[in-house]
């Protein structure tokens, strides 16, 4: 093959005519870097990476022709399971695609506490990413950190929801149930220390030499191309891109709230690195605004035809025994229409596009995640660098296959 | 707020191009080929512009060029039985107006092609392999369009209505 290459890094000496043999390596798809089942073919001259072939679809399960098959309601818990985790996030994103189609408003307490447990869930997902991204590197340390306080998290959503990951917590039109007495006060200790222990992070990994080095300049993407391959979340912002959904197009009552958005022009590992880092430290100013401000009043919007009613009520009201039978056995009606929902969760944007033909059932799902797409600037990030450097750069753009493979 | 109900719902072509005069997405396709718009609805505070499948590519051009960056998305619905059968769905948005808008073209069951966007936006390009793959829709002059999800030689196409989902195939 006789493909300019753009401009190594290293010059291997070579000897006579073997240029042209390039040499074709399989990366995964049990590669512990590639963070699940990711397969990479990669042609290589030498170390340095000539094309990426990203082969996907390992994990497919077609959980968007089994959300056809199912209730409105019952296609939240599917939605956990195809980015796990940020559970809270698919939730919510799908609920509130279904809650356009039916014109449902949420109380604002609902709205705030929906917005506090997307802004977890970011934590959850940025602590993860970390977490594994710096053990892809070789600092094992800062895993063990991490998943400390995601522990913590996770035992807050066990309590909130009965389930460390598959939380199923956002239903259509609300919550599945009223948060426990004691949440808002754990939320509130969780992120009073918070900040600390990202500087904690922060002490182990900036200014650790290897570290610098394996992401400094590496992966390198420019603003243009983050746009024209539908690059979003923290790559694009660290490309230069200053352009995030809850403030830019706010939903569920983020125009609310006072944050900043990081951005970065540098466009390297590096940069998403600290975008990520300073993204933390601003969803803890969102969460404490929103245990500040947390309004009065009910969470769920009411909906007796939409929403399950109290266990409470069902057992004393022939009303709420009919509605509870109902939603049961025959769904609710979805008036006829299509609706694209769009959110930022931690990899980017989340979108799903729900088209209803006016049944209990959804006509068609599609869930649009950011790893998808991202992963198509892989090849961009990495040609022409050295083979452990698309360790690095898979590791940066965080990718979860659940919801590159759906 | 989630929901915007006080937008109108704008029911046709004809309420939408005299209630958003001046919608950039709107004026650009009026002015590369007002021919090629179908139909147009505002819904639920989404705007949907239904163009004629053969030109979708220059259309998706045409708004591109008016300030709309971002390729977000883009699948397909089976409308079996009915006739034409598939609907292809682009969402693109502007990071300058902070909008998304739809556009969506009908293609028949009898030669589901389209031409492709990759050209516009190499970020199509896997969303063009998942139609393909899962419906059987061809993309002319994609640059790979290969199976993405299913094993190569799997048959039939999944996400089509008339897909048998249980049972012996």
């Amino acid at each position: 093959m006789t493909e300019t290459i753009g401009t190594p890094i290293l010059e291997v000496p070579v000897a006579e005519g073997a240029k042209d043999q390039h040499m074709v390596l399989n990366m995964g798809p049990q590669h512990p870097s590639t963070h699940g089942v990711l397969r990479l073919v990669l042609e290589i001259d030498g170390e340095i990476v000539v094309r990426i072939y990203p082969e996907i679809g390992y994990l497919h399960t077609g959980i968007e022709k089994t959300c056809e098959a199912k209730f409105y309601q019952q296609v939240v818990p599917l939605t956990d399971r195809v980015d796990y985790l940020n559970p809270m996030a698919n939730n919510l994103c799908y609920a509130l695609a279904v809650e356009k189609l039916l014109s449902l408003e949420i109380p604002e307490k609902g709205q705030w506490l929906r917005v506090l447990l997307a802004e977890l869930t970011r934590l959850n997902s940025h602590l993860i990413w970390l977490g594994t991204h710096a053990m892809d590197i070789g600092a094992l340390t800062v895993f063990l950190y991490t998943f400390r306080e995601r522990e913590e998290i996770l035992r807050m959503f066990e309590a909130l929801a009965g389930q460390r990951m598959m939380t199923s917590y956002i239903r259509i039109g609300g919550v599945s149930m009223e948060p426990p007495l004691d949440f808002f006060a754990r939320v509130q200790a969780f992120i009073k220390t918070f900040p600390e222990k990202i500087d904690e992070y922060s002490n182990l990994l900036t200014g650790n030499p290897i570290f610098r080095n394996r992401l400094k300049g590496v992966g390198y993407l420019s603003a243009d191309d983050a746009v024209a391959f539908g690059v979003t979340g923290p790559p694009l912002r660290a490309s230069g891109v200053d352009f995030d959904l809850r403030r830019d197009m706010p939903y569920s009552g983020y125009e609310k709230f006072q944050f900043k958005v990081p951005t970065s022009t540098v466009g390297d590992c590096w940069a998403r690195y600290e975008v990520r880092l300073v993204e933390m430290r601003e969803s803890v100013k969102i969460i404490q605004q929103a245990l500040d401000g947390m309004p009065e009043g009910a969470v769920n919007a009411d909906a007796p035809k939409i929403l399950l009613p109290d266990r409470e009520k069902m057992k004393t009201q022939m009303e709420a025994l009919i509605h509870h039978f109902k939603i049961v056995t025959e769904g609710f009606a979805v008036p006829a229409g299509e609706v694209y929902q769009a959110i930022e969760s931690g990899h980017g944007q989340v979108g799903y596009y729900v088209v209803s033909d006016g049944t209990a059932k959804p006509y068609r799902v599609h869930m649009r995640y950011p790893g998808f797409t991202t992963l198509q600037a892989l090849e961009t990030m990495c040609k022409g660098r050295m083979l452990a450097d698309v360790v690095a750069v898979v590791g940066s753009i965080d990718i979860v296959l659940g919801e590159i493979d759906r | 707020m989630a929901v915007d109900t006080l937008k109108p719902t704008l029911a046709d072509k004809d309420a939408v191009l005299a209630g958003l005069p001046d919608h950039p997405a709107l004026k650009a396709v009026l002015a590369w080929n007002p021919q090629a718009l179908i139909d147009a609805k505002l819904d639920r505070g989404e705007l949907t512009l239904t163009i004629a499948p053969e030109e979708i590519c220059a259309a998706v051009a045409a708004v591109q060029a008016a300030g709309y960056n971002a390729f977000d998305d883009m699948t397909a619905v089976d409308w079996f039985p009915s006739s034409p059968r598939f609907q292809l769905s682009y969402h693109l948005s502007s990071h300058s107006f902070k909008e998304r808008i739809r556009l969506r073209t009908l293609v028949d069951e009898a030669n589901p092609a389209v031409e492709s966007i990759t050209s516009l936006w190499p970020a199509a390009n896997y969303y063009e392999r998942e139609v393909f793959d899962l419906f059987g829709i061809r993309f002319e002059n994609h640059p790979n369009l290969r199976r993405i999800m299913m094993p190569d030689e799997w048959e039939g196409h999944p996400l089509r209505k008339d897909y048998p989902v249980e049972g012996y195939r």
